[in-house]
Parts: C-alpha cells; sequence; structure tokens
C-alpha cells in the first residue's frame, strides 16, 4: 500500500473495477448459498417431535380467509364490534351528561351566589366547561368500548387475515394488498393509519393508501356517527331494534367510507399515480391468546384517553369562541347566529345547515369534534332544553328546534365520513410525503368528495320530494 | 478466535444472586452501552423491548406494527444498557422504508450487541435475516423467541446446535412469559465485553470474490480506522449500494466510527472508578 492518503472516490473507483472481475450475478450466487446454508442448519436444530393430526389454526384459516366465508365473517364481526359499541355507548353518554351537565349547573349557580362577574361565570361554564361536557359525554364511551375490541382483534392476529380477504380488491383498484392493514388502522386513528403505510415498498401505491386513509373514519369521528345513527336513523325505529339499526346504520357508512376507499384508489391509480400493483407475500401469524392487561392498557391509555385529551384540547377554546360569538350581540341577533345564517345557503345545498359548517370550521383543528361543537352553537345561540344530554333531548333540540330532518343526519354522517383529515393527520402526511403537494391533495380530495355526496344526496332526496 | 462455551444454565434464570434486571423505560440519558433489537416481522421484538424496558410500546400480532425504532432502557448487573426496538425485516437489503429504518440503525448506529429475535416456529425463513446480521457484525445473539407456540406445534429447537453451526450464542426465550430474559442478558453482556468470542458463520464466495474483499478491506479499513464492518462494506461496494457510497463520500462513516470509538474510551474509565467488569 502507497503512502499517500486513501480519498473515497479511490476506493469506489477500486471497487468498480473489481467488480468486473466478478461473474455478473455474484451476489444472487451468494445469496443463495447464505439461504440453502440458513436451510441445512433450520434443518439440524429444529425436530419434529410428534405430527399434529390437524391444526386448529390452519382450520379457523380455511373459515376466516375463504372466498366465500371470509368477507360475511368480517361484516359480521364488524358488525359485533360496532353493535356492542352503540348498544354500550348509549348508556353510557346518558349517564355521564347527566353527571357532567349537572356540575356544570352547580358551577354556574355557585359563581352566580357568590357574585362573580355575568361573563366570567358565561365564559368559564357555558363556553369552556359546557365545551369540555360535551366532547367527554359524546366521545369518550363508544372509544372506551371500541378501541379494547378493536385492540382484540389486532392482538388475537386478524387483521392480517383481513388483508389476505381484501387483496385482491386492491389489486383491481391498482393498489397494495397492504393497504388493509393500513386501512385497518385508519379505524383507530388516521394519522396513525398514515405513518402505518411505511410498510409499502413502492412509493406509487404508498402514496394512494396515504391519500385514501381518510376515507375510513377514525375513533374520533366514529362518535359522532353512532350519535347520529341513534338520534336519528335507529329513532324510527321500534325502541327493541333501535340498537341494531343504529349499528346497521353505522356499518353501512363504514362499508361506504371502504367504497370510496377502493374508488379513489382505482381513480389515483389510472390517473396521477398510474401503475400496476406489485406483489408482495404476507404471512399469516399464528392467532396468539391476546394479553388482556396489555389490550386494556393500550386501548385505554394509550388511545382512548390519548385521542379524548387531544379533542378536550380543541373543545376547550372552541366552546370559549362559540361562547365569545354568541355573545356578541348586534341588533336583536348575535354573531354566531349571523355567521351561521350567512352560511345557511350554502349548507342547505349539502343538505346540511349553516350551524353545522360553522361549527365544523371551528372544530377544524380536531374536526372530531364537529358535534358537540354543532351543540354548543345550537344552545348558545339562545335555544336552552331540558336535558341535553339525552337522545329525547338531542333529537327535540335538533328537530323541533331547527328543522332536522333524516336527509340533515344521513348529510351529516357522510360529510363526517368524507370531509377533509383533521389537522394531525395532515401534518402527519405532509411528514410522510416531505410535499405540501401531497398534503394539499389528500385535502381537496376528501373535501371536494364530501361536498360533491352531500350535494349529490341533497339534490336526489330534494327532487324525489322528500324533504 | 475461539468460542467460550459460557452460557449459563437455565437454573440462573431463576437464581436472583445472579443478575440484577432493572426496568429503565425512557431513562437513557446516560447509557453505557447500546443494544439493537432485530428481527423477522412480527416476532416479538416489541413484546422483549416492553419485557426488558417496562415500556408499553404498542404490539400487535400482525407483520409490520412497528415502522419506526423506538428506544428505551434497562438496567442489567450494574451496567445502563439503551436498548433500540427496529422495524421487523426479512432481509436488509430491501427498499422499503421500514426495512431501511432498521439497516442503517445495525450498519451506522453501530450497536455494541444486536439480538435478533427469531420464531422458534418458522426458524429456516429468520435464519436469513440472522445471517445478513452476521455479515454485518460480530457482535450477535440470536433469541430463539416464541418456543412456547413451537411446543405447541410439537417442534423442538436445540439451541445449541443452533449456536455451534452459527459461531454465535443462541437463547431460547419466551418473551410473553419472560422466559429466558435472564440468559439473554447476560449472554448479551458477556458478548460485548468479550466474554464470549463469537465466529460468526459467513458465506465464503468465490475465489475472485474473496480477493476482491481482501483488496477493499484495508482501504475502508484506511479511511475509517477502527471500522468494524469493512468486510460487509466492501461486499455492499461491490454490489454498488448507493447508500454505502454515499456514506462514504461524505464522510459519515468515519465520523461515526470515531465517535464510536470516543465512547468506548469513556465507558472504560468509568468502569475502572467503579471498580466493575
Amino acid at each position: 500500500m502507497q503512502h499517500t492518503t486513501i480519498q473515497p472516490n479511490d476506493i469506489l473507483a477500486k471497487a468498480e473495477t473489481l467488480r468486473e472481475t466478478l461473474s455478473t450475478s455474484f451476489r444472487d450466487e451468494m445469496v443463495k448459498s447464505l439461504y440453502s446454508e440458513a436451510e441445512k442448519i433450520a434443518k439440524r436444530a429444529v425436530k419434529t417431535v410428534q405430527e399434529k393430526k390437524y391444526d386448529l389454526d390452519q382450520k379457523i384459516d380455511r373459515l376466516v380467509t375463504s372466498p366465500i366465508t371470509g368477507l360475511p365473517i368480517m361484516l359480521i364481526l364488524l358488525g359485533i364490534v360496532i353493535w356492542l359499541t352503540v348498544s354500550g355507548a348509549n348508556v353510557a353518554s346518558e349517564a355521564i351528561a347527566n353527571v357532567l351537565f349537572g356540575i356544570g349547573d352547580g358551577g354556574r349557580a355557585l359563581f352566580n351566589q357568590i357574585g362573580m362577574p355575568w361573563w366570567i361565570t358565561g365564559f368559564l361554564w357555558d363556553g369552556v366547561y359546557l365545551g369540555l361536557a360535551w366532547v367527554v359525554s359524546v366521545m369518550l364511551p363508544p372509544m372506551a368500548i371500541f378501541f379494547p375490541a378493536f385492540t382484540f382483534l389486532e392482538d388475537l392476529g386478524y387483521l392480517p387475515r383481513v388483508a389476505f380477504n381484501l387483496d385482491w380488491l386492491f389489486k383491481k383498484a391498482g393498489a397494495h394488498g397492504k393497504q388493509s392493514l393500513t386501512m385497518a388502522m385508519g379505524f383507530g386513528c388516521n394519522a396513525a393509519g398514515v405513518v402505518a403505510t411505511r410498510v409499502i415498498d413502492s412509493p406509487r401505491e404508498r402514496l394512494i393508501a396515504i391519500l385514501t386513509n381518510n376515507f375510513v373514519p377514525c375513533n374520533g369521528r366514529f362518535p359522532t356517527l353512532i350519535m347520529l345513527a341513534t338520534v336519528f336513523v335507529a329513532a324510527a325505529f321500534p325502541p327493541a331494534l333501535t340498537s341494531f339499526v343504529a349499528a346497521g346504520a353505522v356499518v353501512g357508512v363504514v362499508l361506504i367510507g371502504v367504497a370510496f376507499t377502493f374508488l379513489m384508489s382505482w381513480l389515483l391509480s389510472r390517473t396521477v399515480l398510474k401503475g400496476e400493483a406489485s406483489a408482495f407475500t404476507l404471512e399469516l401469524p399464528p392467532y396468539r391468546r391476546p394479553n388482556v392487561t396489555r389490550i386494556l392498557y393500550t386501548s385505554l391509555i394509550d388511545r382512548t384517553i390519548f385521542v379524548l385529551w387531544r379533542a378536550m384540547q380543541t373543545a376547550a377554546p372552541a366552546g370559549a369562541i362559540i361562547w365569545i360569538l354568541a355573545n356578541i350581540h348586534l341588533g336583536d341577533s348575535n354573531l354566531a347566529r349571523m355567521i351561521a345564517d350567512w352560511l345557511n345557503p350554502f349548507g342547505l345545498l349539502l343538505g346540511l345547515d349553516g350551524v353545522i359548517l360553522l361549527a365544523y370550521i371551528i372544530a377544524i383543528p380536531a374536526n372530531e369534534i364537529v358535534v358537540p361543537t354543532m351543540m354548543m352553537v345550537y344552545m348558545g345561540a339562545g335555544m336552552m332544553v331540558d336535558g341535553p344530554g339525552t337522545s329525547a333531548g338531542i333529537y327535540d333540540l335538533l328537530v323541533n328546534g331547527h328543522g332536522w330532518t333524516m336527509l340533515t343526519a344521513v348529510n351529516l354522517m357522510l360529510f363526517a365520513l368524507l370531509h377533509n383529515p383533521c389537522a394531525t393527520t395532515i401534518i402527519t402526511i405532509y411528514k410522510e410525503t416531505k410535499s405540501y403537494k401531497w398534503a394539499a391533495v389528500s385535502v381537496l380530495i376528501t373535501l371536494g368528495t364530501a361536498f360533491l355526496v352531500t350535494l349529490l344526496t341533497a339534490s336526489f332526496a330534494h327532487f324525489m320530494g322528500w324533504v | 478466535m475461539t468460542t467460550k462455551p459460557t452460557l449459563p444454565t437455565e437454573h440462573c434464570d431463576s437464581c436472583p444472586a445472579f443478575y440484577s434486571l432493572e426496568q429503565m423505560g425512557f431513562k437513557i440519558g446516560n447509557f453505557d452501552r447500546v443494544v439493537a433489537l432485530a428481527g423477522n416481522p412480527n416476532t416479538g421484538k416489541s413484546t422483549l423491548f416492553n419485557a426488558l424496558t417496562g415500556l408499553k410500546q404498542h404490539t400487535g400480532n400482525w407483520p409490520g406494527k412497528t415502522v419506526t425504532r423506538a428506544e428505551g432502557g434497562y438496567q442489567f448487573n450494574g451496567v445502563r444498557y439503551k436498548l433500540v426496538d427496529l422495524p421487523g425485516t426479512y432481509s436488509l437489503l430491501s427498499a422499503s422504508q421500514d426495512e431501511e429504518v432498521a439497516r442503517d440503525f445495525i450498519l451506522f448506529g453501530q450497536p455494541d450487541c444486536t439480538i435478533v429475535v427469531t420464531d422458534a416456529t418458522a426458524l429456516e425463513r429468520n435464519l436469513n435475516l440472522v445471517m445478513q446480521v452476521m455479515e454485518i457484525t460480530d457482535k450477535v445473539v440470536v433469541a430463539i423467541n416464541l418456543m412456547d407456540e413451537a411446543k405447541r406445534k410439537g417442534l423442538e429447537v436445540d439451541a445449541r446446535s443452533l449456536s455451534r453451526d452459527l459461531g454465535i450464542p443462541a437463547v431460547p426465550v419466551t418473551a410473553r412469559t419472560n422466559e429466558g430474559i435472564h440468559t439473554l442478558l447476560a449472554t448479551v453482556a458477556d458478548v460485548i465485553s468479550g466474554e464470549i468470542i463469537t465466529k460468526p458463520l459467513r458465506v465464503e464466495g468465490t475465489p475472485e470474490f474473496q480477493k476482491a474483499v481482501r483488496e477493499l478491506v484495508p482501504m475502508i479499513e484506511g479511511i475509517a480506522p477502527g471500522v468494524p464492518n469493512a468486510r460487509w462494506l466492501a461486499i455492499r461496494l461491490l454490489d454498488g449500494d448507493s447508500k454505502v457510497q454515499q456514506a462514504l463520500l461524505s464522510g459519515e462513516l468515519a465520523q461515526r466510527v470515531a465517535r464510536q470509538k470516543q465512547a468506548e474510551v469513556q465507558f472504560s474509565r468509568k468502569m475502572s472508578v467503579e471498580g466493575r467488569q
């Protein structure tokens, strides 16, 4: 070796020349011999003590991944999880609402008694506190039921089976089969779903998975769907059927979301993100006995509290803003009502109303709180009702007080399903794609779809003379 | 190089005099050693990570759960370890982002020891990754996880045979129930301290290939003195790996090696002051 210092470029050049002395497939050959070595070593180390006659795992897999029974079983499981959530959350939500609104009344009374200025009392109790109370009572119970159920299926090993069942559909849409895994994660949290797309190798297919992840409702948005389904859709049926109808409606909305995932993936892979679906191998891991404490910890602490805390951070200022808007009086109206009136024509065009759009705008940082925000606006605009926490109370407030119809409820469900990702998800999309363009595209696609779909359903309903 | 058969027996596992494990969670500011957890997807890396650090890294039964790397700490026999949970990978040659995270860490993060977590029920496929990690570094310990599942499937895994064939320690564990954890940690400590000298099995290749590697290795060592994986880097350069070429050109490689050596000096000083080792 000479005594001159070696430069990195010298090494690269040397490697270049040395490469030419090797056969072109030298790496393949090495990999091959590595694999055969691994095979030999494994054979020596592993002994089959007893041949199992049949494997329970395989028997179950034959059922849950069969082309005939696979999809129905998936739907049934989804239905069970949502039914559990709907029927459990309903009771719990009312109980929590009663307690929290009771505390609010007590606090307000106390403040009045000690002679606090009306605007402090109003700002704190009718603004900030009420915003928090609504979010907790609407969101906590469904999450506390849905998350453990979802985590249970995840720990059991069911998610890869879902991917297996849906693979052919994604392939038809020109997307990656693993997108069903990231889609499933989206039910928990869309931001998490976007991060999970890292398992997809091809940048094109990964981008499709990122841009369409928002079409499955995340856990923040489930409570909205559940509340609307329970209060409105199911209200038209006998009480005994309420929970089943409500669950069915939510499942229907979820399926619409999945359908939009496929549709949008298909559109993207035929237009801006052209290409063929790539092949991949997917392991079906053995079913594992879920660890109950781990499930409860993950689902309640990591997921439920995390999502709820995030929602509360937006709900408190949102409550404050609404109270301020409702208490800036201009003539015999107030600012909140004026903005809502101004937005109303556009809202009605979409089968919604001005208040819903105002609530949606205020809640943009965490738009899963659009329903609690909306309730605040309705109430803040001067409509107090008895026991607003109960289904009947909400129904009365919205239908008799504010002219809601079945169309309003259905379109709000569709709007909540399709509208733009929350701020956290948008930021995550930017971080994962390192591109403002794709982050913006994700907003435009979803918002455009939401407006278009609600406009179509509203026009159709008006045309048919249903509303 | 010789392999010293100093694997503790399984009875040591339950003997409190033998070990002291303290979970340190996120307290990883002042660690002495870095240990990486690699392995195929869904072999229980995150479960093992949680068992060692006391953290609650999210686990789930599907391949691809961990896509970023998680870090936590544990203290074992007075030495503080930083444990890095890597995304599961089938190989170290692929292009997807989660696999790159794993590979870059083993290569450039230069952990003091890498534990490759394997699935006892699918050992053959798992060994492919083990052998690829062994190409990068000598400091490897195989954890044969999911021993309970293997048993249920009627499989018996001979850790000794595996250890002998691979030239590195292999420790059977069941991360979910903490079985074999202490043996694993003791083995990791011994590999780091040099108590156990590994002799990893490596694919030799053709004579021309060996010659090419022999010529490149001293050049790489010249530019980054003390680099522990010059052979692997040479192979990657012969293969035309752009990532490695870049690390070489930008001087990142030399920097990393220098930083590593500095840490080494600090650690020995600390150990001599405290009278351990």
